[in-house]
């Protein structure tokens, strides 16, 4: 298959999808070139879309690719939907997230905790919304639900990954008594050195 | 009766004391606990007296601050003392208010991430009815009010005769879906019109309640007190597929 053939094909199924695609999917799809050339081209593709001026962009959501439309041009968009993009999160819910997505999984006793109050109707709001969900029961006494956040949860934030969430210790604090979940205190380097 | 309103300004206990301790440019590893302790409790006053819900967190917290206040006004125990490290009373909520603030941070942060998200726009946009028009949900209350109005556009002689179970919510509830997959869009009143009499009327409005309690439809109007229409719930339906 052509380069040109492959990227416009990449290009429609983007186009198409209300989600972000996955590099497996769009392999699967082409059947023949490898991920790492996948990868390239779409990369490539990236870089056209800003270079042309067009006023879409190739953004990385959620391990994924999706379109989306360059943010100078929202005050036009929202004209047309909106509905789109006027309810936002309140501010216990943005607290009780930043608690689940640095400690998951993690127990509403323990959100409790740092947070100083009932968590049952955010934990509610925040399910209803898919941005979290029940990972199952720590084999402690009681066996309380754990909670994780989402595939949602990224996207709804524009995240690729968690490992994009700034490290706790950036803030000013010296502590040292909160610890990081695993996945998040693996490659650190990496993940963080982006920013 | 009495109305309770929550105080949303703190989200709790914890952001009350940041917000003290923000405002009295206070070093959060030397809190004056005394004065600290005054002003929280003045806060937890002027909440009363707006009749505010105080919820019993606030109330842990004001204990927690009497306790240490005390224990620091005592002289330390002879016993218990080490020469060395005489442990600070105030350590320990020290310590939850500062994993609470990066916490609180973290919050802000995602609520810029939020609000950059939302100026990108993908093809997931929600609820897509007739781009330019707004539309809003319509409340339980504007469907009854709509209701009372059917009711009094049926004319009286119509109820004379008493119809025994001809019309059921449940084959209403069938033959709305039935109508919303020829007529995506169904105004509320238009429904009504052809209705032979008031049960068949009863049982539409019971049927478009049940298909909004199912999630199956959306009732929305374009301004207020204007005509209701009813929507299929298309996220719904894909959410079940």
């Amino acid at each position: 298959m052509e380069k040109t053939q492959i990227k416009n094909i990449i290009e429609a199924m983007l186009f198409v999808s209300d989600k972000p695609l996955f590099l497996n999917e769009i392999k699967s799809v082409l059947e023949g070139p490898e991920a790492d050339e996948i990868k390239e081209v779409i990369d490539e593709l990236a870089g056209e879309f800003e270079t042309q001026g067009r006023p879409l962009r190739i953004k990385e959501i959620a391990g994924g690719y999706q379109i989306a439309t360059d943010p100078v041009f929202a005050p036009w968009l929202k004209k047309l939907y909106k509905t789109a993009g006027s309810d936002r999160l309140s501010g216990p819910g943005l607290e009780s997230l930043a608690i689940i997505a640095y400690k998951q999984p993690v127990t509403k006793p323990e959100i409790e905790a740092i947070r100083g109050v009932n968590v049952d109707g955010v934990l509610k709001t925040l399910i209803e919304k898919n941005l979290i969900k029940i990972m199952g029961r720590r084999e402690t006494v009681g066996r309380p639900i754990i909670y994780g956040t989402t595939q949602e949860f990224l996207q709804y934030f524009g995240l690729n990954s968690l490992q994009e969430l700034p490290k706790l210790e950036e803030f000013n604090f010296t502590e040292k008594d909160i610890e990081l979940p695993e996945h998040l205190q693996s490659n650190e380097d990496a993940a963080y050195g982006t920013k | 009766m009495s109305y309770k309103v929550k105080l949303d300004v703190f989200e709790g206990p914890l952001d009350l004391l940041l917000y003290l301790i923000k405002k009295n440019e206070i070093d959060i590893y030397d809190i004056p606990i005394a004065a600290i302790t005054e002003q929280y409790l003045e806060y937890l006053e002027l909440m009363r007296m707006l009749d505010l819900n105080i919820a019993g967190e606030f109330l842990v917290i004001a204990a927690t601050l009497i306790h240490i206040k005390s224990k620091m006004l005592l002289p330390p125990d002879e016993k218990e003392l080490l020469p060395e490290e005489e442990e600070d009373p105030r350590e320990e909520l020290v310590r939850r208010l500062v994993e609470y603030k990066k916490f609180k941070e973290v919050a802000g942060i995602l609520q810029g991430l939020e609000g950059q998200r939302k100026k990108m726009f993908t093809r997931d946009i929600p609820f897509e009815v007739e781009p330019g028009e707004v539309f809003f949900e319509a409340s339980l209350f504007d469907l009854i009010a709509a209701f009372t109005r059917v009711l009094k556009d049926v004319p009286k002689e119509m109820f004379q005769e008493i119809i025994k179970d001809e019309f059921t919510v449940e084959q209403k509830v069938h033959d709305l879906l039935h109508m919303l997959v020829v007529t995506p869009v169904i105004c509320l009143f238009e429904l009504f019109k052809n209705s032979k009499n008031k049960i068949e009327i009863i049982a539409t409005f019971l049927a478009v309640l049940e298909l909004i309690r199912l999630k199956e439809i959306i009732v929305a109007q374009k301004k207020n007190f204007s005509d209701i229409e009813i929507i299929r719930n298309e996220k719904h339906r894909l959410n079940i597929e």
